[in-house]
């Protein structure tokens, strides 16, 4: 469904991502680790336009979206879920989420995402800005699903959140996949990733050099964690 | 004349003035909000606003069609020149957008030279507003009490737009986050072009409004970016309510000031900017920059 073969990806003139190759199937949670600074949110920029990619191919059920705009990707069907969630701070919570309906949504109605996301409910009118984490971390994902996407980019939603809300994280990221949509998550937390994913990835200085299902990932997971993940 | 009349007649006066400052101000406190640049050119579409609703007025016979037409065409010239030459450069550095927004004014100042030539251009007033209405005896131009009311009815359906319409929802999302708003769908080029179209014709119509009191001359432009970029200062850069609020204090400043200390009536303005500046450096509504 979202397929990335060969993705290099320059910043200026450091080589940031070094030949990605990433295949995911409809309704499935693929997760990708790495330590900090190995390409993975570079992984997820590029895929979402933000930043344009040197060479290789980026294809969404067989259309190559490399080098478009960020808003033609979105109405393409992906949808983004950024690093430290950058919801709109002084717009209200109704009101960043309306940013992203652009047209009435038929899947992910403001209803059913205020169902799935009581706490949002609750605060509706108050400014982005207010909400805790973990709010505005659900904020961010209804914003996200509020445009009926066929994919989301989540891009390390676990950052700062308290073990029990990334449960409750855990959750909605099943329940996603549950619904068919197709998810890339960028995580650091591991717990998370295994709990959740179909398939684990390892980055490692822009390339995926490891891949494995949470159980066997598992299996030799002190040996992996040694040498990829560990500082 | 007894002090109460007095001030409500200098109130509205004040009101009035505080009309054209907002018109002036709110374009240009948008449009950096939007695209965090500094439009030099302004107070050239002021000026500009000026010209063409004098036109307008000329061809039609009519100064209502002058009003709308005029910031129209000033809001598709600033629209055009948002898309033509701005929309290139911003993967570039700010310098890039004041020597292109200067130029402008330049260009846009020869092109008006040309087109209307040197002379002052008066517009002249439908009755109703050139009229002369007494307020406790005293005679007081019916057309500045249209100004505080055009002001009132503008500012309000501004505020109105930026939280009632999707356009207005856009428009305030993007000044937070513009990338955020990109990735999430928005074609955010055309909020950008909209806003600068916007803003641009807010100038004109301050031009337009402007020009049956002091005439539609080439002169306007320069008086009126200081005046703009003090509003934008005072105001906080990016901030509606601020320049609304603004553009009333320094049009009060001014009325008074003129008034009480008429030898300093220039420097008020810019000693009310100075103590804002000192007690909150982000402006009255900005935020720390």
């Amino acid at each position: 469904m979202l397929r990335i073969e060969n993705l290099n990806t320059h910043y200026g003139p450091s080589h940031i991502l070094q030949g990605v190759d990433l295949q995911i199937p409809a309704g499935k949670i693929y997760a990708v680790l790495g330590r900090n600074g190995v390409g993975k949110t570079t992984t997820v920029r590029s895929i979402m336009g933000l930043v344009r990619p040197s060479s290789g191919r980026i294809l969404l059920d067989g259309h190559d979206i490399a080098g478009w705009a960020p808003h033609r990707i979105a109405r393409a069907g992906v949808a983004y879920v950024p690093e430290g969630r950058l919801i709109f701070p002084d717009l209200t919570v109704l009101e960043n989420i309306r940013v992203g309906e652009r047209h009435p949504a038929r899947i992910w109605t403001m209803g059913r995402l205020l169902e799935l996301f009581p706490s949002l409910r609750e605060r509706s009118s108050n400014r982005g800005w207010q909400l805790s984490g973990g709010e505005q971390q659900m904020l961010a994902i209804a914003r996200a699903l509020v445009s009926d996407p066929r994919a989301v980019l989540l891009d390390e939603p676990s950052q700062g959140l308290a073990p029990l809300v990334v449960r409750e994280l855990a959750e909605v990221i099943k329940r996603l996949c549950a619904e068919g949509v197709t998810i890339l998550l960028i995580e650091q937390n591991m717990k998370l990733a295994e709990a959740v994913a179909d398939e684990l990835h390892i980055m490692v200085k822009g390339r995926i050099v490891y891949r494995a299902p949470p159980a066997v990932f598992r299996a030799d997971e002190e040996a992996i964690r040694g040498r990829y993940l560990t500082v | 004349m007894d002090f109460l009349p007095f001030l409500l007649v200098q109130c509205l006066n004040a009101l009035s003035q505080a009309a054209l400052l907002f018109f002036l101000g709110v374009g240009l406190t948008l449009i950096f909000g939007i695209m965090r640049i500094v439009n030099f050119a302004h107070g050239t579409f002021y000026m500009l606003g000026a010209f063409l609703g004098y036109s307008a007025a000329h061809l039609s016979g009519s100064f209502w069609f002058a009003l709308i037409a005029g910031p129209i065409i000033a809001g598709g010239v600033g629209a055009a020149f948002e898309i033509g030459l701005l929309r290139p450069l911003y993967r570039r550095g700010d310098s890039a957008f004041l020597m292109v927004t200067f130029g402008l004014t330049l260009v846009l100042g020869d092109i008006t030279r040309l087109l209307w030539g040197v002379d002052p251009l008066q517009i002249s007033l439908p009755n109703a507003l050139g009229a002369i209405v007494f307020l406790f005896d005293e005679p007081f131009p019916t057309y500045r009490l249209f100004l505080a009311a055009a002001g009132i009815i503008v500012a309000v359906a501004i505020w109105q737009f930026l939280e009632r319409t999707r356009l207005g929802l856009l428009i305030r999302a993007t000044s937070q986050n513009a990338e955020m708003v990109h990735a999430l769908g928005v074609n955010v080029n055309l909020v950008r072009s909209g806003i600068f179209g916007i803003g641009c014709g807010l100038a004109a119509l301050g031009g337009v409004l402007a020009a049956p009191m002091v005439t539609a001359s080439l002169g306007m432009a320069g008086n009126a970016i200081i005046d703009a970029f003090v509003i934008v200062i005072i105001g906080g850069m990016g901030s509606f309510l601020g320049s609304l609020l603004a553009a009333v204090l320094v049009a009060f400043v001014q009325v008074f000031g003129t008034y009480y200390f008429p030898d300093f009536a220039l420097a008020a303005m810019y000693l009310l900017m100075l103590l804002v500046l000192m007690i909150r450096p982000g402006g009255l509504l900005g935020k720390e920059i």
